[in-house]
């Protein structure tokens, strides 16, 4: 009989207490195994959130996979502990651990923050707090705490975050990451300073200090000016790119989590970046130019991922599939592949027409499936404006063909309060619903099954940086909510009411977006006082406690208004200038002018539009130069 | 071709529960390359089943699940398949193919044994001595041990004593300074009994009884390890098999 012996950081105790243990012990399968006192280098990649939902994320595994193919590098990994462990670790000081050698997080030499959306950022506060490192960079000194580096897509606005950060790493992880750990090791065994360290990452590519910068500001509150505070710190930060996907490496033994989560499927990531240039999309505009892999390397992928992981189910991701042109070729691939292995196939991002309803008809079953269509504005011209390609003609046909090959449900996805948007607008939104229930009713009675369920949502438009829409004005939480109103009301008034249900969002949680958002330094205030008087997982409405969130406001003294509701001129100094992502500030400004005279702009394979990121010189820029 | 599997959990693995443990052994049967069957319809699942779920928290040298094959290779190199593609906490022990006709291992489940020690020896507050004369009053001197069990619906009054087929002391590591428990007992679809009922009432018979001093009685469950030993079928003639006695090995 052998003892149970517990090497975690947590005792059976506390396991047996919090909800669901497997969230902290690590052991998932395909979890890299390495002698810590083995390697020069050791971080800690944290997504700050639950386990469940960093678990789902595809960066995170691509990178932790990236480091962990460096010998002297060991990847570990972190996420945000649920409540109920959180105050466990609080009371009894307990240091937030990792979950590979479940060792000290504050015993790293890296903590690599991954920031995917702004509700999370008082969740990074708590991994700070937890993990006992200062929350701001300037009260670490020394090398007693860890580098805490930042990236992901809200670092196209690193400034809310600038305080907490050391650094950032603004782009994709696949490039500069080498330099980086190669600079720190020389550092290191030279016996440089972490400032001395600093600095010289400030030099690397696609690296931002924001130590090192000094911002200063008009009397009406707007930035007056950006600069490095010492001579050789570059005056901009170009983000970094993957010119040749086909040449990255990636996670091909993912971690298996042993508890349900919420991507719990191989995911096959077949491009980056998007042709479209809707002009409220910040992917569509960071990850330019679109690159795909090729379906060679993706067919080898996918069987030795789906082998080494045994999962049931295998997910492309990309943010539109259907822009993919060995799609047809890939998934007959993974129809033959995963017949009779009980492997089933997920297609997100489909664009709904004649091949998507013939392979959807393969890997689904009709009956308990719905279909998606994202229009996002109810009528054409407000579509114009936000230069969504997608006609209602194209809308009908897809739900009617549909309708025809037996699917019954429909989901439809819209915004509120995008620029020019008018009351006539909104109110298109259900007509739209009503013409697809129509296109159901049509079919004769004898050949439908029963009734048809259209589900209307609407969410709030929050406007991003590096699009052309981030000038535009937000509003108060009252107008959203009067602006839903709008749209329930003619829900009311079709004639198929019945087959049509409409949700909408909470408005706080987009005013808070908006802010961090366009924020710049000083909302750091804000969000601090936030985590002292309580609020994380702002990102789940259980969790969300808008009354703490306006009371840290008031008391701070950061105005909402000024972030979200002023009017900004186009010749402002804003918070991400020091940025260059590729798309210029002038090709973003003319799109913002097109947008308001409602004017589309073609795809990046139908017609090049200038935007800039033909400097990357790769993915659709080269292989379509007109 | 029906297959019985016999695994041990521990470590880590004790806080994974069942429907988790299932989700994971499914996933591992495909990456062991084992030739499992599929049901029908439009999402298929693997044909597979386990014995007994385990609480979380509990270690088990004895669990069972069976499957269903289309093919398999022998015995040894499906073990050793199976291992390969095992995490830290997780061992596959048998591999035996099943007689036709054979009942599922849920509902062949008769009994079970279990041991119960110290997680640390240190909170031990038995002797060896102390630890058997209690065991011998509660269990061989009491005709009946009555405790009220919980059900969905209602509390009722039962006798736990002919549901406890074995109570004995068992030494930790044989170190006759760490006594333990150990414990036979009835389990499956008719009578299912825990070890944690057992000691419970173990406990409050402790506490009822002036010969004892009150540390042996306060004991916090946290401190107790469970371990399931093994999990048996009852034969022809009446005797425990273990379940995996049921099958025989392919070569």
């Amino acid at each position: 009989m052998a003892l149970q012996e517990n090497h975690l950081a947590l005792s059976d105790r506390i396991l047996m207490r919090v909800e669901k243990p497997a969230r902290y012990l690590g052991n998932e399968v395909n979890m890299v195994k390495k002698d810590p006192s083995q390697v020069e280098l050791r971080a800690a990649m944290c997504f700050p959130d639950v386990y469940e939902i960093g678990m789902s994320h595809l960066g995170m595994q691509i990178l932790y996979d990236l480091f962990n193919r460096r010998p002297d590098v060991y990847c570990e990994r972190v996420f945000s502990p649920w409540p109920d462990l959180h105050a466990i670790l609080k009371e009894q000081q307990l240091p937030l651990f990792t979950l590979e050698t479940q060792s000290p997080v504050r015993a790293m030499d890296f903590l690599i923050i991954t920031i995917q959306y702004e509700m999370c950022y008082t969740n990074i506060l708590q991994v700070l707090d937890l993990s006992q490192i200062p929350l701001h960079a300037s009260e670490r000194s020394g090398w007693e705490t860890p580098i805490v580096i930042g990236g992901g897509p809200c670092t196209y606005n690193p400034e809310p975050l600038a305080d907490f950060f050391d650094l950032f790493y603004i782009g994709e992880g696949e490039t500069q990451y080498d330099a980086l750990f190669d600079l720190y090791r020389d550092c290191r065994r030279n016996g440089w300073s972490r400032a001395d360290f600093l600095r010289a990452a400030a030099k690397l590519p696609g690296l931002y200090v924001p130590a090192l910068y000094d911002v200063t500001y008009h009397q009406d509150g707007t930035i007056q000016s950006f600069s490095p505070k010492e001579e050789g710190i570059p005056a901009k930060i170009k983000k970094e790119l993957v010119r040749e996907l086909d040449q990255t490496s990636y996670p091909t033994h993912p971690l298996v989590p042993f508890i349900k989560v919420t991507q719990d499927r191989v995911v096959l990531e077949i491009q980056r970046g998007c042709i479209r240039g809707c002009r409220f999309c910040q992917a569509g505009m960071i990850y330019r130019p679109t690159r795909e892999r090729s379906v060679s390397t993706l067919k080898e992928w996918a069987r030795e991922m789906l082998e080494s992981s045994g999962h049931e189910e295998i997910s492309l991701s990309s943010l539109s599939s259907s822009d993919y042109s060995g799609l047809a070729e890939l998934v007959s691939f993974l129809l033959k592949e995963c017949r009779g292995k009980g492997i089933n196939i997920s297609l997100p991002s489909l664009r709904i027409d004649a091949f998507s309803l013939d392979v959807m008809r393969k890997v689904q079953d009709v009956k308990k499936s719905s279909l998606t269509f994202a229009p996002e504005a109810g009528s054409q011209r407000l579509r114009d404006v936000i230069n969504k390609g997608l006609t209602e003609e194209a809308i009908l046909k897809g739900a009617a063909d549909a309708f025809a090959g037996g699917w019954q449900k429909v989901k439809l996805y819209f915004m509120l309060g995008l620029p020019t948007e008018t009351e006539e607008d909104r109110r298109e939104i259900p007509r739209l619903a009503e013409k697809i229930a129509r296109c159901y009713y049509e079919i004769p009675k004898e050949q439908r099954n029963g009734k048809c369920q259209i589900t209307i949502s609407t969410s709030f438009f929050v406007p991003k940086p590096f699009t052309p829409f981030q000038w535009a004005q937000m509003y108060a939480p009252g107008e959203y909510l009067a602006r839903a109103k709008d749209v329930n009301d003619e829900v009311k008034q079709q004639l198929n009411k019945k087959s049509l249900k409409y949700n909408w969002h909470e408005a706080d949680v987009t005013v808070l977006e908006g802010v961090f958002a366009r924020g710049d330094r000083r909302v750091a205030r804000a969000l601090e006082r936030a985590y002292e008087k309580g609020c994380i997982f702002d990102a789940w409405s259980e969790f969300f406690d808008n009354e703490t969130w306006m009371e840290a406001f008031a008391e701070t003294g950061v105005s909402i208004d000024f972030y979200n509701t002023r009017s900004r001129a186009l010749d402002e100094l804003l918070p991400w200038d020091f940025i260059d992502c590729g798309v210029t500030k002038e090709f973003l400004r003319r799109e913002w002018e097109q947008a308001k005279a409602g004017v589309v702009t073609p795809n990046c394979r139908a017609q090049c539009s200038g935007c800039g990121a033909r400097q990357f010189e790769g993915g659709v820029c080269v292989e379509n130069p007109n | 071709m029906k297959i019985r599997i016999k695994f041990r959990k521990f470590g880590v693995m004790r806080f994974i529960g069942h429907l988790d443990l299932m989700r994971y052994f499914q996933k591992a049967m495909r990456r062991a390359g084992i030739d499992i069957a599929y049901s029908e319809g439009f999402s298929p699942h693997q044909i597979m089943s386990f014995a007994s779920p385990l609480g979380v928290g509990m270690a088990s040298d004895g669990e069972y699940l069976d499957i269903e094959v289309h093919s398999s290779q022998s015995s040894r190199q499906s073990l050793a398949a199976l291992n390969q593609a095992m995490v830290e906490g997780i061992e596959v022990i048998e591999y035996k193919r099943l007689p036709e006709g054979a009942k599922n291992a849920m509902s062949q489940v008769a009994a079970a044994s279990y041991t119960v020690y110290f997680k640390q020896k240190e909170q031990n507050p038995f002797s060896l001595s102390v630890l058997s004369e209690a065991l011998q009053g509660f269990y061989q001197d009491q005709a009946e041990i009555l405790v009220t069990k919980q059900t969905k619906k209602s509390e009722k009054l039962m006798d736990l004593k002919p549901l406890i087929y074995q109570l004995q002391v068992v030494c930790v590591n044989d170190d006759a300074q760490n006594p333990g428990f150990y414990m036979k007992l009835s389990s499956g679809s008719a009578e299912n009994i825990k070890p944690h009922l057992v000691l419970e009432a173990f406990f409050a018979y402790l506490s009822r009884s002036d010969a004892f001093p009150k540390k042996l009685y306060v004991v916090d469950p946290m401190d107790l390890q469970i371990h399931r030993q093994e999990v048996y079928a009852q034969g022809a003639d009446g005797e425990f098999l273990p379940l995996g006695e049921v099958g025989e090995d392919i070569l």
